[in-house]
């Protein structure tokens, strides 16, 4: 599933940059819409238009391939804008809004929760919602509690929603292509700290399925299951193992919802012993989603009980020393693993 | 309108200190010393401290995410800012908040805010324990042309209105929410029309010239403490620096920038109060040299502050526990 074919290597923020970019020109009705998706607003005459391309340049250059007409910027209203998508969606668009940093959803969270999570059930199937909404997630940047959760078990939680969380420059195109095409409402969780970490990715156009996780690497000892950054923190961890002579698997989970159960059971099959680890807070987390999971329907598969390694319970604390002690780190992750096989 | 020498330096003082914070801070986070993200509130002093120049110790504000102007006008210690900043365990939030969750509860500072139009219903709460407790307090809430378009500042502007409640709105028009201009984001050209949309007053103030806040604010805060209701201020004003450190900038012109320097709020302090002989040049030189001090002290004593243990990520939680 992983690829192996050697192509270019560019930033993941580039990498969501150019999905959006191919999903635009193959389907005249995907707009793009949130606060500063272009910036310099009412200027473009005097070249400030998409001054920024968002706080991130994730939607960088679209304004002048695009035009105001499909690459709005929006005031800071997200019950509005989000509530707008929804509706903008419901009547034949696609569009993409932007919330610019998960926390926010708390200012639209009435317009996912009720209204696009729920229109085509409520009206028996008549209705669609073909929209995606892009969110920037994570601790690591120093960003303080407002600006730092992860929150993907929100939208999780909700029926009528998908979510997938990618973890690198690969997955983030494929996904984020995925999501827009998709007819019902998709969340895209990007995780703020891996804008900067360049990966492979493929210049042709490509487009990754809903519902299926990834092997980051092959083992038989232990199974680590990560989403988002943490699957690159599994990654790690499982480089730490090797060197101790334990040889560990990585799962990446990337589509939070739907879930690739097959996957995950099949890799616990093979190890017998599963360490999950989440950024989230631990109670109610996909973490705890996934561990029950497997002690339903893998009880019998296992050899040690199943590990959780996940933020503690409580904000995310804005000095270094801090957030560095509250992220889940390769080490732990590892220590946690050896555990398991003592 | 009759100030005394006392209120005249201490306006002064206030706004000389929060600009040189900033500066400071900026430079600070030019040289990496500063993790996170700053939000610069020079140009904008005027507004905080013609404001607070009217409000007691047990007053309230809430503020914003660019809210070290707020603090320091509100009394907030600024040695404690400043450890704040640098994450140690002595800043005002023990290093937890970091710049954007400044607070200090105890002298009415309800918190910089990172959540844009936050702090409205905040202070329309804060309002409603000050008409509660009957004293003649009040409760100020700073917010931006950005917030102006949120859900939360609507509801917490008609709630205080239809309750009475001793809130002013001070709405800090500085033309830009985030890289997006006022008259873009905002279908009226003042934001204080919209005041009659809750059936409260609403005015347009020079942000940039204290005196002018101080007599707005003045009638705002007499109306709240007499019982009569809220009232919104829309002060026009400018940040001298991007949204935040390290904006990439490219939406607003140099001239722009230059422009609104040419109307700053120190210099015309300056020159007000020296044309009419209210203060003279060496108590103002006196100011501007102890506020440099001050805040060459704050980052001493930042820096030799210890860090906080990794304990505290699960402290202050909850009051209680199970």
């Amino acid at each position: 599933m992983a690829t192996t074919v050697a192509t270019r290597q560019i930033l993941y923020g580039q990498a969501i940059n150019e999905a959006l970019r191919q999903e635009m020109r193959r389907d005249p009705t995907v707009v793009v819409m949130g606060e500063d998706v272009a910036g310099g607003a009412t200027r473009d005459d005097q070249g400030m238009g998409d001054a920024w391309g968002g706080p991130f340049g994730l939607t960088k250059g679209l304004l002048a391939e695009f035009g105001r007409e499909r690459v709005l910027d929006t005031p800071i209203s997200e019950m509005g804008f989000i509530g707008a998508a929804v509706g903008a969606a419901a009547t034949g668009m696609r569009p993409v809004a932007d919330l610019m940093f998960v926390d926010f959803l708390g200012s639209a969270l009435d317009q996912v929760m009720n209204q696009a999570a729920k229109l085509r059930y409520m009206f028996g199937g008549k209705a669609k919602v073909p929209m995606t909404i892009m969110t920037a997630i994570g601790a690591g940047l120093n960003a303080a509690s407002q600006h730092s959760q992860v929150l993907y078990s929100f939208f999780v939680h909700l029926p009528g929603l998908k979510v997938v969380a990618p973890s690198d420059a690969y997955t983030a195109k494929g996904l984020m292509a995925a999501a827009i095409r998709d007819d019902d409402p998709v969340i895209v969780c990007n995780h703020k700290a891996l804008f900067s970490v360049k990966g492979d990715c493929p210049e042709e156009e490509y487009v990754l399925p809903l519902g299926q996780a990834r092997l980051l690497r092959e083992g038989k000892d232990v199974t680590l299951i990560g989403m988002s950054r943490m699957a690159m923190v599994c990654r790690d961890a499982a480089r730490m193992l090797e060197k101790d002579g334990i040889n560990a698997e990585v799962v990446d989970v990337l589509s939070l919802s739907p879930l690739d159960e097959d996957t995950i059971l099949r890799s616990v099959g093979k190890t017998r012993r599963v360490v999950i680890v989440d950024e989230s807070h631990p109670r109610c987390n996909m973490a705890t989603d996934i561990a029950a999971l497997i002690a339903d329907k893998g009880f019998d598969l296992l050899d040690a009980p199943i590990k959780r390694v996940t933020g503690p319970h409580a904000p995310v604390p804005f000095s270094p020393v801090l957030e560095s002690a509250y992220i889940p780190s390769a080490e732990r992750v590892a220590a946690t693993a050896r555990e398991l096989l003592d | 309108m009759e100030l005394s020498r006392e209120k005249l330096l201490w306006m002064y003082e206030r706004m000389r200190l929060i600009r040189d914070f900033e500066d400071r801070i900026a430079g600070l986070f030019a040289a990496g010393e500063l993790p996170g993200f700053l939000h610069f509130y020079a140009g904008e002093e005027a507004v905080a401290v013609g404001v607070c120049a009217h409000l007691n110790p047990d007053d309230f504000i809430t503020s914003t995410h660019r809210g070290h102007g707020h603090c320091i006008a509100k009394g907030v210690d600024v040695n404690q800012m400043m450890a704040e900043l640098y994450g140690r365990a002595t800043g005002a939030c023990k290093g937890k908040g970091g710049s954007m969750h400044i607070a200090d509860v105890d002298k009415g500072m309800l918190g910089a805010n990172g959540i844009v139009g936050g702090g409205a219903p905040l202070a329309a709460g804060a309002g409603l324990t000050a008409k509660y407790n009957k004293r003649g307090q009040v409760a100020v809430c700073f917010f931006g042309d950005g917030a102006n378009n949120q859900g939360a500042f609507h509801e917490a502007a008609n709630l205080a209105a239809i309750w009475k409640l001793p809130v002013i709105f001070v709405c800090e028009n500085n033309g830009y929410a985030e890289a997006t201009p006022v008259n873009y984001a905002t279908s009226v050209q003042d934001i204080a029309a919209r005041a009659s949309a809750y059936n409260i007053p609403g005015l347009v103030v020079d942000g940039q010239d204290v005196f002018a806040v101080y007599e707005a604010a003045g009638e705002a805060v007499r109306r709240a403490r007499a019982g009569e209701g809220p009232t919104l201020l829309e002060c026009k004003t400018y940040r001298y620096y991007g949204h935040f450190s390290g904006d990439p900038g490219g939406y607003r012109s140099e001239e722009e920038i230059n422009e609104a320097k040419r109307r700053d709020c120190l210099e015309r302090f300056k020159r007000q109060v020296l044309d009419r002989g209210l203060l003279t040049q060496a108590e103002l030189d006196e100011i501007d040299r102890r506020s440099k001090e001050a805040i060459e002290q704050a980052v001493a004593f930042a820096k030799s502050s210890p860090l906080p243990s990794p304990e505290e990520v699960t402290t202050d939680v909850y009051v209680r526990y199970p």
